[in-house]
């Protein structure tokens, strides 16, 4: 019906010789050259102070030692390129261990999270006793934060300090996340749960075998979420985890590259490779799993996102 | 409700038996609210005691609202609120308006190819972490790095960009807006798919050029959404930004870079001090709240939906 309509909208503009052929509105005059020319300006500016930072530390971190000193420690395209740097850094069991500390907490959180809020998020989607007040206990967090203290201390009071739980379970549950979930779940039909309802499917089986098929956008995206929350976690790591064989790459990431501590001591490691390709080989490793997973959930955004922001 | 029945006449119990695995659902939200939210909350009574570790909540003296009159008398504590005011005004200024306009760059684009890589493009720096971003901005900006080593080449002096306090706020800010600008402006794009074209065709029928467009239909169609997104940034306005001004505190110095947050974390976990900590923070949550609540309430008298209320859009 609305395909229909517009499509005949869109027929009589044409017909009116209204619509230029590039599906450009009628009402907007043709591009005038100048406005054209400053909007290729901004977006080409803003897609090199994107791209060139990345493409610098990549490069330097793939440069060989004869062109990092020739171009005066950075390069923004390496001619000779090695993977020195990045068998320094792994040559020892450090980064290894902060790799597999940062899978495993983004790994475990992400399952633990999507799982309490899709559960939270369907039961309070539908008139359910106490479904009320409980929604409102999750929105008062949106509200008012307990303050980092005494955080800290119910870690603390919990044994779970110098621990990966300390990474992961403060984290496994974000209202916002939860709006999103629960706005996407208030837009499936009632009348698909009941029918469902009708032929004798219990509740768990209802959310595993209606719900959760119909929602893989909004699962993908807030999935996505909390997973980049766990790989980012950096505050957490630090306030919580003292032990170094504990440290997650953005901890890594912090005491060797931003506050610049010895690399070659803590990683055990002979410094062959110029320092500065290793800091990077280290920055790109904290960088690589975002872009690579990135392209495949993009898609997702749209939809996941948009439905659940503009409700919340 | 689901046989039919009106939900009004069924006994509690009974729903209850009928509800049970819905509330079985419900269990392991509710926990973590309690342990990670509830709980900690109380907590708070540590910033009306003089906390001692080894005695615990239960064994440690209350002392009163003195921790509150030290905070008072405390110098570093007024240049953390001063600072955190500051980066905030900042923000607002500089921050707020750059993603409504890049939404109305990128909505003025025809080609949908090069719109949609764009967007994937902007969108990415979101992902990353602070200290990603502050060690990106290092290798491009700081001491040592590609700019000021290009000066160098040059013969040119180099600029502290990332060590002057002086103009930190200037560069929180632009990191900020490399950093989410992208992000933000999807709730902008959203509000914009939703106006009517109509409106725009009738608008250039009647003569209205690009800019009187934007004006009178563009504008007063994003205006609830902008109001909304500025009531969000008033109750967040006492929380800049931790974990970058942490990242960037030895560099710049506690002078421009300590923000309350930070205060609460070198005053009570760093420095001991747990119930300063613990007033300070307290303090912050409080005027947030009510920050919110206030500018809340500011929006409804002007006839906006605000937060509070379930019908938005």
């Amino acid at each position: 019906m609305a395909t229909t309509l517009t499509s005949s909208r869109k027929a009589a503009r044409r017909a009116a010789g209204l619509t230029f052929d590039s599906g450009r509105p009628a009402w907007k005059e043709p591009a005038s050259p100048l406005y054209s020319t400053i909007k290729a300006i901004i977006i080409g500016a803003i897609t090199l102070t994107i791209v060139i930072p990345i493409l610098l530390v990549v490069s330097t971190s793939l440069a060989d030692d004869k062109q990092l000193i020739a171009a005066g420690g950075y390069v923004l395209w390496p001619t000779n390129p090695t993977f020195a740097a990045y068998e320094a850094i792994f040559s020892g069991e450090f980064m290894f261990r902060a790799l597999g500390v940062s899978a495993v907490i983004t790994a475990v959180g992400t399952f633990l999270a999507l799982f309490t809020t899709i559960t939270m998020a369907y039961a309070t989607s539908r008139p359910v006793l106490f479904g009320r007040p409980v929604l409102l206990l999750v929105l008062f967090t949106l509200l008012f934060a307990p303050g980092l203290i005494p955080m800290f201390l119910m870690v603390k009071q919990l044994g779970l300090l110098n621990t990966l739980w300390s990474l992961i379970l403060p984290s496994v549950f974000a209202a916002f996340n939860f709006v999103v979930m629960r706005s996407f779940f208030m837009n499936i039909p009632t009348e698909l749960i009941e029918a469902a309802r009708i032929d004798g499917a219990s509740d768990f089986m209802i959310l595993r075998k209606v719900v959760l098929p119909l929602s893989k956008a909004v699962i993908a995206v807030v999935g996505l979420f909390y997973a980049v929350g766990f790989w980012n976690a950096f505050f957490n790591a630090m306030l919580y985890i003292n032990d170094q064989t504990l440290y997650p790459v953005q901890l890594v990431l912090r005491n060797y590259v931003v506050q610049g501590g010895s690399m070659a001591e803590a990683i055990g490691v002979a410094t062959n490779p110029p320092p500065q390709s290793m800091q990077m080989a280290i920055v790109v490793v904290a960088l690589v799993p975002i872009l690579v997973v990135y392209p495949f959930l993009q898609k997702h955004f749209n939809k996941g996102v948009i439905t659940g922001a503009v409700k919340g | 409700m689901h046989d039919g029945i009106p939900v009004r006449q069924v006994s509690w119990q009974a729903r209850m038996r009928k509800d049970k695995q819905m509330l079985i659902m419900m269990i392991p939200g509710v926990l973590f609210l309690a342990l990670f939210f509830y709980i900690p909350i109380l907590g708070n009574v540590i910033a009306f005691q003089d906390y001692q570790p080894f005695l615990g909540i239960s064994g440690s003296d209350w002392v009163g609202m003195q921790n509150f009159v030290d905070l008072y008398f405390n110098p570093d504590f007024w240049v953390a609120f001063r600072n955190t005011i500051v980066l905030a005004v900042w923000q607002l200024l500089f921050f707020f308006p750059v993603p409504l306009a890049l939404a109305l760059v990128v909505d003025s684009l025809i080609s949908t190819k090069i719109r949609r890589w764009f967007q994937s493009l902007v969108y990415l720096p979101h992902f990353l972490s602070w200290v990603l971003v502050i060690a990106l901005f290092q290798q491009v900006l700081g001491g040592a790095g590609l700019v000021n080593n290009m000066l160098r080449d040059f013969g040119l002096d180099t600029i502290p960009f990332m060590t002057n306090p002086d103009t930190f706020p200037l560069l929180a800010t632009i990191q900020l807006i490399w950093k989410e600008c992208g992000w933000a402006m999807i709730i902008f794009l959203a509000s914009l798919a939703a106006i009517d074209g109509s409106l725009y065709e009738a608008a250039a029928a009647d003569g209205a050029g690009r800019w009187r467009r934007m004006w009178h239909i563009t504008l007063p169609g994003l205006r609830s959404i902008i109001v909304l997104l500025l009531i969000l940034r008033i109750g967040d306005i006492l929380s800049v930004g931790f974990e970058q001004f942490l990242l960037q505190h030895d560099a710049v110095g506690a002078g421009a870079a300590e923000v309350i947050d930070t205060f609460t974390y070198f005053a009570g976990v760093v420095g001991g001090g747990w119930s300063i900590g613990a007033a300070a923070g307290l303090a912050k949550g409080v005027v947030a709240a009510l920050l919110i609540w206030g500018a809340n309430s500011l929006a409804h008298r002007m006839g906006e939906p605000g937060i509070f209320q379930k019908k938005v859009s």
